[in-house]
């Protein structure tokens, strides 16, 4: 059993060194705005880090552009966007899972935002429906913990290197995803009857 | 997939043929100060945290599978109420700049400035619930009911307004549900005017207490760096003295219009990032909330119809929106994407305490079980919105 | 009062029953009037009104009304609890800080029992309220239960260091352990003609030595800021939380009695007692019941002022607190008192 007085250093040895860390609170917003990069450019910028094959970059009217990347690479990318000096997305916003039934694909939508460069980027991955898995990136983005968990629970998308892989919102012998299209309503839950 | 086995260190001799072994305690679902239906399963050593994993859900009510089963998107609203529902009119806000967005609606001056007036004071009156609670989890219950009595002042004016004390339906997509009532101006007014000094007596009670301030100084210290990467918000962020506020940061509305200070932790009574820096930090919102809505009830335009904007059937293009605005509690994002059809094809809303009490297990390890009733009452959470 | 007694009374056992039953009829009233007050305290420092309705004039008798509810509740036992000790505990709450009343003159004609060694059997008999509450938090069998007992023996142990060390420099000052005689002592008024003869008055530090008395005596009595055996916002109920019905009203009980019981005992140390603040002026043994009770209410007052004012402390700045700064500061307090009275 530890000596509660060495517990209670712990929280600082988990964040490394805080005082270091909050040297540069002020810091943050010392960059200036034409730093910033557009979408545009960030996808350039992936396509010749990673290769353009492993993105598709789209964009129309009406909504935000977003980048398509394949699955394979996808945490070697997070990486490069959290620790390349010029990028830095330090947050991951959101992270969505979405069901697009007609394409029989399931998606993930990452909204990244660099707190210190004032960008916002959006990546989606898409996967088949029958085999939904992709890397985590909850050693990146540490936001990602949570919303990974919620994206399985409610679309059954496996997050591999995931720590802590279980669901969240429903109990955790809920049968099914309840937020793919073609979700049925388990008929009894426990021996309760579901449907009201 | 079943629950991890819980693993306990192994027992150890403790002298004297004692034993001495760690234990394992459910904090909640029911339970004073979960503020809610949250679980915490609680390693202890004594009475020193180990290890705290938070358990979610209990509240959930399918905020997201609602949404696309609606045939409507104005049905979605009192939804979005619902979520946080202590405060609700920044919810509305949120959800109603999303779709506005999304289909390319402009409202009117008035709109804007009543929508903006209806934030803040929700804003305040969701911080003095904060604060009162967060007085109540230390021990000090008379601060929470004087938070109270200012709060039902707000919960007044909405509902002179709109009919509801807690859960407007106020805010439409498009505009308002109704104008505000005559004496809006004059009530608001009397309003800020008279809270401005229960700020003083607040701090006098409770902030500079120095129990207060031994219980939340140098508790649950959150670093700026640790605080970025999982995502925290609002003042939870800005408690570990990060400069970070989307209505400066990424104007939404008319806020660009107003002259206000974002308040960060200082770590003037113990170590940047702790429970004390994130009150006050909530304390000093308060503060510049009143400077925005006296500003906004200068500006706010007599004439024009709040209902101009409304669309007569909401189908909105084919397309996708995240928008995020700052409630109370830090960034609130919808995720909507439509399919063209009345009803949204999937909607996510990114909910700042969900977020925010993901942090919990991070910044609470290795300090007491009075800790973190300390640590859960500054991340401020609201159960509804954590479940959805 | 046990000659009274006798006069209309067959000497024996019952004599002896009525005479030691006194206290309980006090207790009990009070225990009525306290939480009442304490609603009340409560409800104006929080800018409300406290119980209005049940009785009629202010909500008189709410406890009356509160007391009938918790006799008709089910008397609920934990199904794996140990039921004889679970059973037990709150009775032996009672009891101790009951039993301790037999030391406490309530006016000058009354006093339970005249043994010489009054304070140390006050101090002595209260230790037992920390057993029966680790007690009630063991047999439980529930683990907030047991923390909150974890934390009132420590904190029990510890505060009853600085609770005696005042009291010690009190007995520097009379040089007797009886109660009655303390009281005595302090009859009449002092030296400057008006003040009352009272012990705070006797030097400087005997107000320090009250200071001290008075924090120890609010951790004693597990009172806020102070109140960490039950705090309802960390450990939900601490020990009381399986508890229900009456056994749990007993729990409450005891707690307004020790309230009450340290009160008196510190009006006798240091406020003169039975005394009446105006010298002969309403003196007697029925006014004596009348101003020994008061000045406790007067202490018991500001131990409900305190309350609904301050926020609580940690465990470990609990343990701060008593070792690092009350028990050194007793200690000097002490031999200050000493030399006042070589010199003096």
């Amino acid at each position: 059993m530890k000596n509660p007085n060495e517990l209670h250093q712990n929280p600082n040895e988990l964040h490394q060194n805080p005082n270091e860390l909050h040297k540069n609170p002020n810091e943050l917003h010392k960059n200036p705005n034409e730093l910033h990069k557009n979408p545009n450019e960030l996808h350039q910028l992936l396509s010749e880090r990673f290769g353009e094959e492993h993105f598709e970059f789209h964009q129309d009217e009406k909504a935000e552009p977003w980048i398509v990347v394949s699955a394979g690479i996808l945490k070697d990318v997070a990486k490069y966007l959290r620790d390349e000096p010029g990028l830095e997305f330090d947050t991951l916003m959101c992270l969505s899972g979405v069901h697009y039934h007609k394409e029989e694909q399931l998606g993930v939508t990452y909204h990244l935002d660099s707190t210190s460069m004032k960008h916002k980027l959006i990546l989606k991955v898409l996967m088949p429906q029958e085999d939904a898995r992709l890397p985590s990136v909850e050693q990146i983005w540490k936001a990602a913990d949570w919303h990974e968990r919620e994206a399985y629970d409610m679309f059954g998308i496996r997050f591999e290197g995931h720590p802590d892989h279980r669901r969240i919102l429903c109990p955790d012998d809920w049968e099914g995803y309840p937020l793919r299209k073609d979700y049925q309503v388990q008929p009894y839950y426990q021996g309760m009857k579901v449907e009201y | 997939m079943k629950n991890p086995e819980i693993t306990l260190e192994p027992p150890v001799d403790a002298g004297d043929g004692l034993v001495a072994q760690q234990m394992v305690v459910n904090m909640g679902p029911q339970h004073p100060s979960t503020h809610g239906v949250l679980r915490v399963e609680l390693t202890l050593d004594g009475e020193v945290v180990v290890k705290a994993v938070p358990h979610i859900g209990y509240l959930h009510r399918c905020f997201e599978k609602h949404c696309e089963q609606m045939n409507d998107y104005t049905k979605v609203v009192p939804y979005v109420d619902r979520m946080d529902y202590v405060a609700a009119m920044n919810n509305e806000l949120g959800f109603a700049i999303a779709m506005e967005r999304l289909m390319g609606i402009e409202v009117n001056d008035r709109v804007e400035y009543i929508r903006v007036i209806m934030a803040e004071l929700q804003r305040i009156a969701s911080h003095l619930l904060a604060v009162g609670t967060f007085g109540l989890d230390i021990g000090a219950f008379t601060p929470f009911l004087y938070c109270f009595i200012e709060r039902e002042k707000i919960l007044d004016i909405f509902e002179k307004a709109s009919g509801a004390r807690l859960l407007y339906n106020y805010i439409w997509i498009g505009g308002l549900m109704n104008d505000v009532p005559d004496d809006f101006r004059s009530d608001t007014a009397d309003f800020v005017k008279s809270f401005r000094p229960k700020i003083t007596e607040l701090n006098d009670l409770l902030t500079e207490n120095k129990i207060f301030v031994e219980r939340t100084a140098n508790v649950g210290v959150l670093p700026a760096k640790v605080a970025l990467n999982y995502a925290a918000s609002g003042p939870m962020l800005r408690g570990s003295g990060v400069k970070w506020d989307l209505r400066r940061d990424d104007p939404y509305s008319i806020y660009d219009r107003f002259e206000f200070d974002i308040p960060v932790g200082t770590g003037e009574k113990g170590t940047l990032g702790d429970c004390w820096d994130r009150y006050i930090v909530r304390v000093r919102e308060m503060e510049e909330s009143l400077r925005i809505i006296e500003q906004a009830l200068d500006g706010m335009p007599d004439e024009g119809d709040v209902q101009e904007a409304i669309p007569k059937k909401i189908r909105p293009p084919a397309g996708e929106i995240y928008c995020r605005t700052e409630t109370p509690r830090g960034e609130l994002g919808f995720y909507i994407i439509s399919d063209k059809s009345t009803s949204p094809y999937r909607v996510k809303a990114r909910a700042p305490s969900f977020v925010n009490l993901a942090l919990l297990p991070a910044i609470s390890i290795g300090s007491m079980v009075a800790d973190m009733v300390a640590i859960i009452g500054s991340i401020d959470i609201v159960l509804g919105e954590v479940d959805r | 009062m046990q000659e009274f007694l006798e006069s209309f009374l067959p000497a024996g056992p019952l004599v002896v029953l009525v005479f030691s039953i006194i206290p309980l009829g006090v207790i009990l009233v009070y225990a009525l009037f306290a939480i009442w007050l304490e609603r009340k305290v409560a409800g104006h420092i929080q800018d409300r009104l406290g119980p209005m309705e049940t009785g009629g004039w202010h909500g008189w008798s709410q406890t009356l009304a509160d007391l009938l509810k918790m006799i008709q509740k089910e008397d609920l036992v934990p199904a794996r609890a140990d039921r004889f000790l679970f059973k037990m505990a709150p009775f032996i709450a009672f009891a101790a800080s009951y039993g301790a009343f037999v030391a406490i003159p309530l006016s000058s004609g009354y006093i339970g029992s005249m043994i010489d060694i009054g304070v140390l059997y006050i101090v002595a008999i209260t230790s037992l309220l920390s057993v029966s509450i680790i007690m009630a938090g063991w047999a439980s069998n529930n683990k907030w239960s047991l923390l909150g007992a974890m934390r009132t023996a420590a904190q029990t142990v510890s505060y009853e260091i600085p609770t005696v060390v005042t009291i010690l420099s009190v007995i520097v000052v009379t040089g007797s352990l009886n109660l009655m005689h303390i009281s005595e002592m302090q009859s009449g008024n002092s030296f400057l003609g008006f003040l009352p003869n009272w012990l705070i008055f006797h030097s400087p530090f005997m107000v320090i030595a009250f200071v001290l008395f008075f924090i120890a005596s609010l951790a004693e009595a597990h009172r806020v800021p102070f109140d960490l055996p039950e705090s309802e916002s960390e450990l939900v109920g601490g020990y009381q939380t399986e508890y229900s019905g009456m056994r749990w009203g007993l729990f409450m009980l005891t707690e307004y009695a020790d309230m009450l019981l340290l009160s008196l005992v510190g009006a006798t140390l240091f406020f003169g007692g039975w005394n009446s603040p105006f010298g002969s002026f309403m003196d007697g043994p029925l006014w004596g019941a009348f101003w020994m009770l008061s000045k406790g209410m007067v202490l018991v007052f500001v131990m409900m002022w305190l309350r609904w004012t301050l926020p609580r402390l940690r465990v470990d700045q609990l343990m701060n607190l008593c070792w690092k700064y009350l028990i050194p500061a007793t200690f000097v307090n002490l031999i200050f008192i000493a030399l006042w009275e070589m010199i003096f």
